[in-house]
């Protein structure tokens, strides 16, 4: 491999590790601050790309997608929250598994209803529509640089309101112990209304980034559950600092195993994780 | 008007019913004590009037306002504040954040229960993980009065903590009935509680066996006593 070439398989990785990551730091947060084993995280991520389909080929603007779909996810966070998750805070994981993977169904029939079974593109944004030359023989696309940077400061933001704010400080002692958050005047139930929307913002967010790279298609909500999965317990569970760690070392080994062992790629991030357990088994800052 | 009035209630874990009709109230600045063994109903009790464990009958009144069944987090904010078994400290922030989480404006500020605490203040960017028994308890009960409650609920003021740390406690909690602040404290040091507390309560078995003054418990002393013994 030239080192041009890794050097994109690099940037490749660590910019699909940074989308990863706006979808793994949702889950992460609903499931060690609320408890509730979200299957249907990935199913917002695929809205999310649909929708900036929709948006997009209506408006020719990916930016007004955005801008659009962005409230509107968090508003359908907002009501899946109260009409469906609300119930499962007090029962055990299977509950919480068979009534968000119901949701799954529900949203993959919405979207074979709404959008048919037809893989769509998506533009990339004109003035984004250009390569970068990364030494003599690579390049890399604008959008995907674009993509990265767009992370990392939704990334910085998330850090920003999590160590800086109330709101970060309620987030972070309701994950350790919520019934005393409660006990100190603080309305739990919005709090975790309120996280669960944003983290289905986010997971939309991803899928709209991502939308042009990957074109939108059905049942891509489910490979990024996985892998969020995979972060997950590769970050340890409820931490936003493991989440990243994790979705980047998830990104690199998913984009390296796909190089340099075609025929077992989707075992690598397992591998990986596996190690990971091995070495830490609360997963990288649990 | 009573600050905070239980009647009659009757709370259950499960099947299994723990308070057998506890009825008790507490006075704008007075100080009451709850004594008992292990398993009688203390902190059931306590759980119960926050709407922690909702009680299955009986009422919970604050201030002339029935708030029976009503979510925890509003009847804190009518002004009780919690400092419960085990402490509560979030481990993962730090000793200011566990002070700053809940904060309401009012008389009691952050200096102010520094002044109360001052070796809280010497750990305030450690996290609540990192500090000492007893340096949790002081953090636990600088952060109820940030809330600026009418009463502090301790469950369990002194318990598990080394004396000189114990001394440091009962002064501060002195100081506190000083303020007007109504207290309801739980506690195993029957002496110190009889020197701090207006009225005594004894449950055993998920029932008030005594209720009365220092004097009135002084009286039935041993009698007392042995409801306490285990």
């Amino acid at each position: 491999m030239s080192f041009s070439l890794f050097a994109l398989q690099v940037l490749n990785g660590v910019e699909q590790g940074l989308l990863l990551f706006l979808v793994a730091s949702g889950l992460t947060l609903v499931f060690g601050v609320l408890g509730v084993l979200n299957f249907a995280h990935g199913s917002f991520y695929m809205l999310g790309a649909y929708l900036a389909y929709w948006i997009a080929a209506r408006t020719g603007s990916l930016l007004a997608a955005v801008l659009i779909g962005v409230p509107v996810m968090a508003l359908l966070g907002l009501v899946v929250e109260r009409l469906a998750i609300a119930r499962l805070y007090k029962r055990d994981h299977l509950s919480q598994v068979l009534l968000t993977y119901g949701l799954v169904l529900l949203f993959n029939e919405l979207q074979r209803a709404l959008f048919g079974n037809d893989v769509h593109g998506v533009d990339t944004p004109t003035v984004l529509a250009f390569r970068i030359p990364l030494g003599s023989a690579q390049e890399w696309p604008a959008y995907r640089v674009f993509t990265a940077v767009a992370c990392i400061l939704v990334a910085a933001a998330m850090r920003q309101v999590i160590l800086r704010t109330r709101f970060g400080m309620r987030v972070r002692a309701g994950a350790s112990n919520a019934e005393m958050v409660e006990a100190l005047g603080i309305d739990v139930r919005k709090l975790f209304s309120v996280l669960f929307s944003a983290g289905t913002a986010l997971a939309a967010l991803a899928g709209m980034l991502a939308a042009p790279l990957t074109t939108v298609y059905p049942g891509m909500g489910e490979g990024v559950l996985v892998l969020s999965f995979v972060v997950v317990v590769i970050g340890g569970i409820g931490s936003i600092k493991g989440a990243f760690l994790g979705a980047l070392l998830v990104g690199l080994s998913d984009t390296f195993g796909k190089v340099l062992l075609p025929g077992f790629s989707s075992a690598v991030v397992y591998a990986v994780m596996a190690a990971v357990l091995l070495l830490r088994p609360r997963g990288l800052a649990g | 008007m009573r600050l905070l009035e239980l009647i009659d209630l009757h709370t259950f874990y499960g099947d299994s019913h723990v308070l057998h009709g506890v009825s008790l109230s507490i006075a704008p600045g007075e100080t009451v004590t709850l004594m008992g063994r292990n398993g009688m109903g203390k902190t059931t009790t306590i759980r119960s009037a926050l709407g922690l464990t909702p009680p299955r009958s009986g009422e919970v009144w604050v201030r002339g306002v029935s708030v029976t069944g009503w979510p925890a987090h509003r009847i804190a904010r009518e002004g009780i504040a919690l400092v419960p078994e085990g402490r509560g400290i979030f481990p993962t922030l730090t000793a200011r954040e566990n002070l700053l989480v809940s904060a309401r404006p009012g008389r009691w500020t952050v200096e102010r229960v520094l002044a109360l605490f001052p070796r809280v203040g010497e750990r305030l960017d450690h996290l609540g993980a990192q500090l000492s028994g007893g340096e949790q308890q002081m953090l636990s009960i600088a952060r109820a009065l940030l809330t600026n409650p009418a009463l502090i609920i301790l469950d369990g003021a002194t318990e598990g903590l080394a004396p000189l740390v114990r001394q440091e406690i009962w002064a501060a909690l002195r100081k506190l009935r000083g303020e007007g602040t109504a207290a309801l404290v739980v506690d195993k040091e029957v002496r110190a509680l009889l020197e701090i507390g207006d009225r005594h309560l004894i449950m055993v078995k998920g029932r008030i066996a005594f209720e009365g003054d220092s004097a009135a418990f002084a009286e039935r002393m041993q009698d007392n006593l042995a409801l306490l013994r285990a």
